[in-house]
């Protein structure tokens, strides 16, 4: 047999009857197991998962299910065909050894595998001082359960709540508690909400409406202790000016963690940013080598895109998980020249207080911003985002039918101020500083992360050069 | 029934909610909320929303649940 033929062979052998572990029973986890039967693997298949349930979807948990609308086990992912898998649930992977090729999980089993994929996803930063966290009304949102029991103490309803962080998801907790007219404060400590993804131009309209909403918004301030009464419910908080809010809910939205910790000792290039990998979802070992056997996808997936100069992006976007599922399925049942690669253009939505806030591309990696549709006044435009010269974002509140206008050209690399649309333009197209907060700083809560290069990170073993 | 909307690729023209409007709802302009798992008795209005979408950002179970002895 030549060469081509038997590594055809094996190809073959391996889709017939290797054997596929995910690790991460999510969005991600189900959209890959789906596309690997899709992609005619037969081998077996086991997808094991910490959460008791089957694959469930995140986004409604902070909107419809928080109103009430939705029962929060009423978020149970579609299935686009049979996977046919053994699912492990309520188990944890606690440890990976990728010389005898097995996971182990919490119960003390060892599962084999040929091609692991890890898809994790990351966890909710808890409130940072444990005594505290464990005070009776003090909530993080992240799993079913968190979103089951915020609605239950929502619907009591609580005197006021107190919403500790204005990204994405704190800011559409605050949005809940507007509509079931419950008395919220907000506190950031940036400048303004979604400061940190969306920079402080935009951040300044999001506080507005926010202001506008009822919310009593407080930036510029963190929140230094909460306290409890005798029955251990919490009923206050310390801000960092000295003052106080009387709260009986407190919602820590703080941002997320990596759910890497499993990883350690296995010699990936798994860190506080994510596991990074190559833009085909190989992961990387510590030392930048890029692995055979081993993928990433979704949350806990970190890599290079080549519209933002190849930084590793770390993206916590439901479409992000869904295509680098795909990609990393694809690609685990296949071989080169037939890799594909996970060149998504990024992209987000969120809704609160009754408006559609929708994005393309990387915000942060902009930094200029202009509006170039529609009215701020109103509430309804579109504003695109530069760097160099040229379109790197885009982000509109209730203008989502242009944001593929906006795509294509961030995909081409376009020209910034990009060229007007030719509808319903401001009267003021000048670009202006997008006013993202220092990397550096570790204010915002990011939803995009760029991550680059951290020197004092540095895992790698250096040897000297031998003669 | 299981659903779920690609809200990246929702432009809110609320042809769903004109189908199905109590599966779909609009949250002011055009920020769609809907029930991920309406009752199996919706499925002919929540198909016949799935094909009027005019992005085809609607997905719906191909499976009805998960197969015999799998778990899930
Ligand atoms: C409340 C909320 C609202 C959101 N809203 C939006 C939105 O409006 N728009 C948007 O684009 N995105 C939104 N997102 C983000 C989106 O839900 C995520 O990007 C998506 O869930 C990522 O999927 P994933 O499969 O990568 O990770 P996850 O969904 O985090 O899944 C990872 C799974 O792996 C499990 N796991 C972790 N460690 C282990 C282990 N050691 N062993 C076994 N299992 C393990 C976890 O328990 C989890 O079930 C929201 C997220 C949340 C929480
Ligand atoms: S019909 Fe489609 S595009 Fe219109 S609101 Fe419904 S899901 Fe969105």
């Amino acid at each position: 047999m030549t060469l081509r033929a038997t590594v055809a062979e094996l190809v073959r052998e391996f889709r017939a009857s290797g054997r596929i572990v995910i690790v991460g029973a999510s969005l991600a986890g189900l959209r890959a197991a789906e596309t690997l039967r899709e992609e005619g693997f037969t081998g077996s298949l086991t997808v094991i998962g910490d959460e008791a349930y089957e694959p469930y979807d995140r986004p409604p948990l902070s909107k419809q299910v928080l109103k009430g609308w939705v029962p929060a086990d009423h978020t149970k992912l579609p299935r686009m065909r049979e996977v046919d898998a053994d699912w492990r649930l309520g188990v944890a992977a606690v440890g990976l050894d990728r010389v005898t090729k097995q996971v182990s999980l919490a119960d003390g089993e060892q599962v084999p595998y040929d091609r692991l994929l890890i898809a994790t996803g990351t966890r909710a930063r808890q409130w940072p001082n444990p005594a505290e966290a464990a005070l009776h009304g003090v909530h993080t949102i992240r799993s079913r359960d968190d979103a089951e029991q915020l609605q239950k103490a929502l619907a009591e309803p609580p005197s006021r709540v107190l919403v500790v962080g204005a990204g994405f998801i704190g800011s559409e907790v605050a949005s809940v508690c507007r509509e079931l007219d419950i008395p919220v404060t907000v506190v950031e400590r940036g400048s303004a909400p979604l400061v940190g993804a969306l920079g402080g131009v935009i951040g300044e309209i999001a506080a507005q409406m926010q202001r506008d909403h009822g919310v009593d918004l407080r930036c510029g301030l963190g929140v230094s202790s909460l306290e409890g009464d005798s029955e251990g419910h919490v009923r206050r908080a310390r801000l960092s000016d000295g003052t106080t809010v009387d709260a009986d809910v407190v919602v820590a939205s703080l941002g997320s963690i990596r759910n890497v910790e499993w990883l350690e000792g296995s010699g990936l290039a798994a860190g506080f940013w994510g596991v990074g990998c190559d833009a085909g979802g190989r992961a990387f070992d510590i030392n930048g080598v890029v692995t055979d056997s081993i993928y990433v996808a979704g949350d806990v997936a970190r890599a290079p895109h080549v519209l933002y100069e190849y930084q590793f992006l770390a993206m916590e976007h439901w479409d992000n998980a869904v295509f680098g599922a795909e990609v990393a399925a694809h690609n685990m049942v296949n071989l080169e020249p037939h890799y594909r690669p996970h060149l998504l253009l990024p992209g987000f939505w969120s809704g609160q207080f009754g408006v559609n806030i929708k994005s393309v591309g990387v915000p942060p990696f902009g930094d200029e911003i202009v509006f170039t549709q529609g009215s701020v006044e109103e509430r309804r435009f579109a504003a695109a985002y530069g760097h160099r010269g040229r379109i790197v974002a885009a982000v509109t509140f209730d203008h989502g039918k242009w944001l593929e206008y906006y795509g294509k050209l961030i995909e081409q690399s376009g020209s910034f101020p990009p060229p007007p649309p030719g509808w319903d333009q401001p009267p003021d197209m000048k670009p202006m500083p997008a006013e993202f907060p220092d990397p550096r700083v570790p204010t915002g809560i990011p939803d995009v992360v760029l991550t680059g290069h951290a020197p004092s990170e540095r895992t790698a073993e250096f040897r000297p050069r031998r003669h | 029934m299981r659903i779920v909307v690609d809200l990246n690729r929702c432009q809110g023209y609320a042809q769903c909610v004109y189908l199905a409007h109590e599966v779909f709802k609009l949250n002011g302009q055009e920020a769609l909320t809907y029930e991920p798992n309406p009752d199996d008795d919706r499925r002919l209005q929540v198909e016949r929303a799935a094909a009027a979408c005019p992005v085809q950002a609607i997905v719906i179970d191909r499976l009805d649940g998960a197969k015999r002895g799998e778990t899930p």
